[in-house]
């Protein structure tokens, strides 16, 4: 599967000049950044692992771009991304949230089907290893 | 005293008095913070004066009847007489007024938008004195506010739900709107899904009809749902459409809506404030997002002179709970004036929305945190709109593109990806700093050579417009105050 994932999973992966303009853009507004990591793209895993803490205070994007790429040599394998935190009252949630990389093999999310009744089918995803078949994209 | 002793007795003697002289028109009156405050657009017939008219409609509107009663002896009655308490002419239309009319918070049951409207918009709109009345704004005071729910679960809670961040969701409306089978149906859902839309959507007339009942439909549709969240990783949703004839249905279609795992379930404005309201409940108990479509509204919204401003039916709708608005395109095929459309998304959005006569907004309005309400804008707009789109209404905005998606020549998934692609091209451009409405235009072309799909939805959309001038939009007034 081709994770389709964060603000701009369909276009092609950006570049780190362009990862540098998108987290100058949430420093500009204030929004401190933080990197997350995962091997499990499915589609209710809310909590990636977090590296580190937010990184709060800093001005210029080059810090964040040092911890995107630590988090990437030491996790190749493993889905990054960067998300932009809004604490403003009445937000206080996640303003932006993109990739950062992708796993060169991705993993699949396989649609496992049981029968309900009424000819209602009850539905689960659950992610599993690669099957190839899938090119996605 | 003797004076006051006689216009007392004045007041009460039986037979029928001008509203004003009857306390309905008080031009000193402070208004409270706790008051319910309305501005209507009066159009008095010939030869009424405009202050009489301005009371009339404070007296119909609370207590007054045609003629003194003496009943009205037994209450504190002027606590309950509404007060109009200002009265000013509409820039550049002759024989219409702003009256702005107090009520107390007294006159109106706790969290209930049916007995305010009864109130409100009751049997004044067809008093025979005016030619016509529209209720243009409304402040309601926070301590109302806190009497309703709100949205089941708002902006920033959808948002965590679905997990997507930074970029207004896409939506399309499944096409032809009637006729279609149930399996037909969800292949519509799946493609569109698929292709990277984040939600799809029943059309407002789309319920049990015999060419499709319900529970076929919403089969169908999570199928095509489930599939697609599969082949992409990210959680999907199709508005089923919950309206019916009774509450009893309605509850039973949303059940089983929630049972195969809907993150959204979908109302009309044509089931009624109260069926609304309950459903918002529902929907915050059953952690399910509610959608609602405002047909019918158009009917009383639209002509400036009589009926209700949409912007009056989107504050009720934040109070009553709804999680989705239609609140209009600008750009699209239907009416919508750019200011107007603006002071909508406003009231659904901010926590506090300051007067602003420009975008038709009268009143300070607070919401003492009370959760927005994500606006829908859908009708007749396209990918080439993009920029536009993003420039309008920022992130928090469902962009349907219905026609836009399904319509497209390659397909309903090359539509949809079209939409993404052009989609995230111009938020991503935004944030490198981009001037979107200069360059937006060169931003989707730049895309379009890297995703065939949308060189072919710009192909074939690009130069269509809808240049009509809008019916609705503010009649600015110079100096507002409350």
């Amino acid at each position: 599967m081709y994770l389709r994932h964060g603000a701009f999973s369909y276009l092609p992966d950006l570049t780190d000049d362009e990862i540098a303009l998108q987290v100058r853009h949430a420093l500009d507004n204030g929004w401190p950044v933080s990197i997350e990591h995962t091997d499990d793209p499915h589609p209710r895993n809310v909590y990636w692992e977090m590296w580190g803490l937010p990184l709060f205070d800093l001005v210029e994007p080059d810090g964040v771009m040092v911890e995107i790429n630590a988090c990437r040599s030491t996790f190749p394998n493993h889905y990054v991304r960067v998300l932009a935190y809004d604490a403003r009252l009445g937000r206080q949630t996640t303003a932006l949230s993109f990739l950062v990389q992708r796993p060169a093999v991705e993993p699949d999310v396989e649609l496992a089907r049981a029968e309900g009744g009424g000819r209602a089918q009850v539905y689960g995803v659950r992610t599993v290893a690669p099957s190839g078949e899938h090119s996605g994209g | 005293m003797a004076v006051a002793e006689k216009e007392e007795q004045n007041r009460w003697d039986p037979g029928v008095h001008s509203y004003a002289s009857m306390g309905y028109y008080d031009a000193d009156y402070v208004p409270k913070d706790t008051d319910v405050l309305a501005v209507f657009r009066v159009t008095p017939q010939k030869g009424v004066d405009p202050i009489e008219a301005a009371a009339a409609v404070a007296g119909e509107s609370s207590t007054a009847t045609w003629t003194v009663v003496w009943t009205d002896r037994l209450t504190a009655n002027t606590h309950y007489q509404a007060k109009a308490y200002r009265v000013e002419d509409v820039p550049g239309r002759p024989g219409e007024y702003f009256a702005y009319i107090a009520y107390d918070i007294d006159l109106f049951e706790e969290g209930s938008i049916a007995n305010l409207t009864s109130s409100i918009i009751g049997n004044v709109f067809g008093f025979k004195p005016l030619t016509a009345l529209r209720l243009e704004d409304m402040r309601i005071p926070v301590a109302y506010v806190k009497t309703f729910q709100g949205p089941a679960h708002g902006i920033v809670m959808e948002r965590e739900h679905l997990n997507k961040y930074g970029r207004p969701l896409l939506g399309a409306t499944i096409k032809p709107k009637l006729g279609l089978s149930a399996r037909n149906y969800g292949r519509v859902v799946y493609e569109a899904c698929r292709g990277g839309l984040d939600f799809t959507k029943d059309d407002e007339n789309i319920n049990s009809q015999p060419f499709m009942r319900w529970r076929d439909r919403f089969l169908y549709c999570m199928e095509g749902v489930n599939r697609a969240m599969a082949e992409t990783g990210e959680i999907k949703g199709h508005y089923l459409n919950v309206t019916a004839g009774s509450m009893e249905e309605m509850y039973e279609r949303a059940e089983l809506a929630k049972e195969l795992g809907s993150v959204v379930v979908m109302i009309d404005l044509t089931i009624g404030y109260t069926a609304m309201q309950s459903m918002a409940t529902w929907a915050r108990r059953n952690g399910v997002l509610l959608h609602l479509h405002r047909a019918g509204h158009s009917t009383y919204t639209r002509q400036k002179t009589h009926g209700v401003s949409f912007r009056v039916i989107s504050k009720w709708c934040r109070l009553i709970g709804v999680d989705h608005i239609h609140a209009g395109t600008v750009i699209g095929k239907l009416e919508g004036d750019p200011a107007t459309t603006r002071g909508f998304y406003d009231t659904l959005r901010e926590d506090h929305v300051p007067a602003n006569p420009a975008n038709g907004i009268f009143f300070d309005q607070d919401w003492a945190s009370m959760p927005g309400v994500m606006p829908v804008a859908s009708g007749g707009i396209h990918a080439g709109q993009m920029h536009q789109l993003l420039d309008l209404f920022g992130d928090d905005v469902v962009l349907q593109f219905g026609g836009g998606t399904i319509g497209h020549p390659m397909g309903i998934a090359a539509g949809a990806e079209a939409n993404r692609v052009a989609l995230e091209a111009v938020v991503k451009a935004r944030n490198e700093g981009r001037d979107l409405l200069r360059e937006g235009p060169d931003v989707l072309r730049r895309a379009a050579e890297r995703c065939r799909p949308l060189e072919a939805a710009l192909a074939t959309w690009g130069d269509v417009t809808f240049e009509y001038t809008s019916t609705d939009a503010p009649d600015a007034v110079p100096t507002p105050s409350y």
